[in-house]
């Protein structure tokens, strides 16, 4: 009996108390005290899971499994905790937790509770669930159990036609995935119907199949994680739904998807192909330019967020490419590198994700606008947030000393190493994807400098943003937590990336140097002589190179200082609609971007000097997703669906002849099968 | 003692940047205005303009936020780190270590970042179009610097920028396409980050060519001086970066006797006064560009830092 099976049993146990929270929300999702009861019970549990997913991750030893004889006859519902699973619990329950903790602030403004509630823990509980699977059914049940629950939390509010429709392309899209990872592990399962996950590990797959189940499982993983072009439901469904909901979508749920991904082509799908590699490599450098171009043309805050989920999720498959690419040629240390990278960055988006939806959150609650061009001098009024909301935007723009430079640094480092593979087409692909990466790095910065200044700095655009108060303390402690997470992230890197080396290990069976050795506590991504980076000192670097300008300052200039009107260079403006709003700000980029990624259409009309008629501005941006990809997929399907529902309306004749030649094809495929 | 040295190195490092930096912009002035066949302002001038400026009252708005008035501090501060980092009479500093060329990018990216942010706090239509079209800018020259600092750590084997210097002083890396491919984007890079023509106008007041000045338009008094400082310094990191990776003679390597010290010492200032008599010969040899001209010049160093790069994958002996 290892030494985790009581905190491993802890954290399984915690799925049927989310679903017993569920049943409560039913029971008294009308009262007044649901909210705060069925949210507190939330944080409880996940706390508890978390605390047991912590122990689970940070102790070695062999993996924890589980057999209920529920589920498949002969196999069983089986569960199992091991390096990757236990990493990825951490995730969902840290998200989990720290989402209860701001929902029980800000779910007090939610206008129907009963709707969001049941399904929110039984969330929380399909997403621990299929962390937790170890077999092919358990997990494909917890899978379509966490799309469903989802799905009908973005249909709360589904009097606004917007969100009805982001509900029906979100569930399409799941449905399309979840066949594809059926089918990917009906493949690897075989026709001995082996779906305990140890049997398809012991199981020797041919070159095809196993090529053919990580294809279905990059289409499958990949549309719930978010991949181009089957992002499209992330930028309706993640906006539609609550904030808090939101912020588990993006931050979590998504991971989910990575972890689907990891499992089935680390742990599954046997050894690795270079060309696997390449592949997942190409997507997700095209994702990450992708993603963030479209997160700068919005100027609705949550879309904006949840098209740089996009990015981000191309950052982590950028790293996930590498690491098939090293593993397949037998370098393992340089796969566990690229394998950290992409892991810490899933760590660290879901932190700053989370706590920036949490900010847009705060803000529709102070303000009622989700609409950046109808924001702005909020960090008067909203101080806390905007303070927690820089942060994150700090953060996820990869400046140091935060933690997301750290996770892009390492994915730096992992393109470094990469001319030692010997496949030419890794070594032509891989220096695209790195100049794509530092493409999307550059581009990110622009879009968050954007985000918070557009709505937090410069002055009020609309009544009610002059009119918004600060939010209440759970909202605030949470998005603190978060901040603090980030930055602790940030300095003291060298303990992620040790408590990972067990998860790439097991992946790829090498680790990077041991980083608490390292002296000074540093990060040392392959040897000291190499590259090494320092967040402890350049942080204190930049406060003691703060505090000695201020102290010169203060010591040999004057102090006086002086409040007066705008300067503007003597033309102050009064009209707030005079400065730079989100579709201004992004215009240079979409200048030099739009035109060659996307269809960007601007039309100017401007009256003539003596015309009384307003001017207009209209721009028009197109996904190229839609129209290259899923509108000619809809229109075929409907006009076949046109054509096939003539079968409705045939004579009895035509019936008969049509069962009739039915049943004579069926018969000719029988004899001439056997 | 030997820690106490290795200490003072670095201090003498940390206020030599800082202390160089006004007389690099001032014989720049001074040159380009010989250029132009003016007698210009003497080459200390300006160290006296920013002790007017430090005296000056600082005049805000009244919807100034904690950001406006913290982030010429920040902005200084991350320029200033970043510019000790970058090895510039010796290699080898004690903690050259901490941080590799890829976090001195970074560096000089949250300083960017804070300025951007500075430029829209007080909601002028100036200060947005100087923050807009600085992230166009730093959009694309980001990029190509970070894939120069790729062609840089394929050629010498590691990141870290003293370990490079110290490889390319020694002469063992000799003339490689890929290195020429680089100083050539670097050059490129440098202007457009620096703000000098034919990108944008340090001395500019019309809008129109306006980006660095744009976003630094409503500030004033110390706060103007520590944000001029801190662009000063910028193209004295920008000058030492070409000194160490390209032209690395004369620098003293790790653990080497006080005369090799000041042997260093004269090479950096003498490479220094090069480059600040060279700007000036480029600027005004050419004219500033329209705006929306940049992606053609900085996307140029894109595509030929990202061949280098292309390149040493294909083959380490490009």
């Amino acid at each position: 009996m290892p030494a985790t099976a009581l905190p491993a049993t802890t954290g399984l146990g915690c799925v049927p108390g989310f679903l017993g929270l569920a049943g409560l929300a039913v029971v008294v999702g009308r009262r007044k005290v649901a909210t705060p009861l069925i949210y507190g019970g939330s944080l409880a549990l996940a706390l508890v899971a978390l605390g047991a997913a912590l122990t689970c991750f940070l102790s070695p030893g062999p993996p924890w499994t589980l057999v209920l004889p529920i589920g498949l006859p002969g196999i069983g519902a089986r569960f199992r905790i091991d390096a990757l699973s236990a990493f990825f619990l951490v995730v969902v329950n840290l998200g989990a937790a720290i989402t209860s903790l701001y929902a029980i602030g800000y779910g007090r403004h939610e206008e129907t509770p009963a709707r969001v509630l049941p399904f929110y823990a039984a969330f929380l509980a399909g997403m621990n669930l299929v962390v937790l699977a170890d077999d092919a059914f358990t997990f494909l049940l917890a899978w379509e159990f966490m799309s469903l629950t989802s799905w009908a939390i973005v249909l709360a509010r589904h009097r606004d036609p917007a969100n009805s429709r982001a509900a029906f392309v979100y569930l399409v899209m799941a449905s399309f995935g979840t066949l594809c990872l059926l089918l990917g592990f009906g493949l690897l399962a075989g026709p001995a119907g082996g779906y305990a996950f140890e049997t398809i590990r012991l199981a020797s797959h041919t070159h095809f199949t196993a090529t053919l189940a990580v294809v279905l499982a990059l289409l499958g993983a990949g549309s719930k994680a978010g991949l181009v072009p089957l992002h499209v439901w992330l930028p309706l469904a993640h906006p539609a739904a609550p904030s808090h909901v939101s912020a588990l979508l993006s931050g979590v749920m998504t991971k989910v998807g990575v972890y689907g991904f990891i499992r089935i082509v680390f742990d599954l799908a046997g050894p690795p192909n270079p060309w696997f590699g390449l592949v997942v490599l190409s997507l997700g450098g095209i994702t990450a330019a992708i993603g963030v171009l479209y997160a700068l043309m919005q100027h609705d805050l949550k879309r904006l967020l949840a098209y740089h989920t996009v990015e981000n999720i191309g950052i982590i498959f950028i790293g996930l490419g590498l690491a098939l690419a090293f593993r397949a040629n037998g370098m393992n240390v340089a796969a566990a590198l690229a394998l950290t990278a992409a892991l810490f960055h899933v760590f660290n988006h879901s932190v700053f994700k989370s706590l920036l939806f949490f900010g847009a959150g705060a803000v529709l609650t102070a303000t009622g606008e989700r609409d950046m061009e109808r924001l702005g001098g909020l960090i008067h009024r909203m101080p806390q947030t905007a303070l927690a909301f820089l942060i994150g935007c700090a953060a996820i723009s990869a400046l140091p000393p935060l933690n997301g430079f750290v996770s892009e640094w390492l994915t730096f480092q992992a393109i470094l190493v990469s001319p030692d593979l010997p496949q030419w087409g890794l070594k032509l692909t891989v220096p695209a994807a790195g100049a794509l990466l530092a493409l999307s790095a550059a581009l990110a910065a622009a879009c968050f400098v954007k985000a918070f200044g557009v709505t937090f700095l410069g002055r009020p655009r609309s009544p009610a943003a002059k009119a918004a108060a600060e939010v209440d303390t759970f909202s605030l402690t949470a998005m603190f937590v978060l901040a603090a997470v980030c930055f602790l992230a940030g300095v003291l890197p060298g303990f992620v990336i040790d408590a990972l080396s067990s998860v790439t290990l097991m992946l790829t069976g090498g680790t990077m140097p041991h980083q608490a050795a390292v002296p000074w506590m540093s990060i040392v991504p392959i040897g000291e002589s190499r590259s090494s980076y320092n967040g402890l000192i350049i942080l204190t670097f930049l406060v003691a190179s703060g505090f000695l300008t201020a102290m010169i300052i203060h010591r040999f200039a004057t102090r006086a200082t002086r409040r007066s009107a705008i300067w503007d260079c003597g033309f102050p403006l009064d009209a707030p609609q005079t400065q730079y709003g989100s579709a201004s700000f992004s215009m240079p980029i979409r200048q030099v971007f739009g035109t060659v990624v996307f269809d960007v259409h601007e039309r100017v009309d401007m009256p003539r000097p003596g015309e009384l008629r307003a001017g207009s501005f209209r721009l028009r941006i197109v996904d190229p997703a839609w129209r290259l990809a899923y509108g000619p997929i809809a229109r075929a399907v409907a006009s076949i669906a046109t054509s096939l529902n003539q079968l409705q309306f045939l004579t009895i004749r035509r019936y008969l002849t049509l069962v009739f030649c039915t049943l004579i094809a069926l018969l000719v495929l029988v004899a001439t099968w056997r | 003692m030997a820690l106490i040295v290795d200490l003072l190195l670095q201090a003498v490092q940390m206020a030599l940047v800082v202390a160089v930096a006004p007389a690099v912009v001032g014989v720049t002035r001074k040159v380009k205005a010989r250029l132009l066949r003016r007698i210009g302002p003497p080459m200390l001038q300006p160290y006296r303009d920013l002790w007017k400026l430090m005296h000056k009252e600082a005049v805000f708005a009244h919807n100034a936020s904690w950001i406006y008035r913290t982030a010429p501090y920040l902005i200084f501060a991350a320029t200033w780190v970043a510019a000790a980092l970058v090895p510039s009479y010796a290699t080898g500093l004690l903690f050259s270590w901490s941080a590799d060329l890829i976090a001195i990018v970074a560096l000089l990216g949250t300083a960017r970042f804070t300025l951007a942010l500075a430029g829209m706090d007080v909601g002028t239509a100036f200060g947005g179009i100087g923050s807009s079209r600085e992230m166009m800018i730093a959009s694309l020259a980001e990029p190509a610097m970070l894939l120069i600092v790729f062609t840089v750590a394929l050629v010498a084997g590691t990141t870290q920028l003293s370990a490079v210097a110290t490889l390319f002083s020694t002469g063992s890396v000799g003339l490689r396409v890929s290195l020429g491919l680089g100083l050539f984007a670097f050059l490129f890079v440098a202007v457009a980050e620096n703000a000098r023509i034919p990108i944008d106008n340090p001395a500019t007041h019309l809008e129109l060519t306006m980006v660095h000045e744009a976003m630094v338009l409503e500030y004033s008094g110390r706060h103007l001086a520590m944000i001029e400082a801190a662009a000063a310094v910028k193209l004295v990191l920008y000058f030492s970066l070409i000194a160490c990776l390209f032209v690395p003679l004369g620098i003293a390597g790790p653990g080497a006797a006080v005369s090799d010290y000041a042997l260093g010492l004269v090479a950096y200032v003498g490479k220094l006064l090069l480059l600040a008599a060279l700007l000036p010969i480029g600027e005004t040899s050419v004219a500033k560009m329209r705006v929306f001209r940049y992606p053609l010049f900085v996307g140029s160093a894109f595509a030929a830092a990202a061949l280098a790069v292309f390149l040493l994958f294909v083959s380490k002996g490009f």
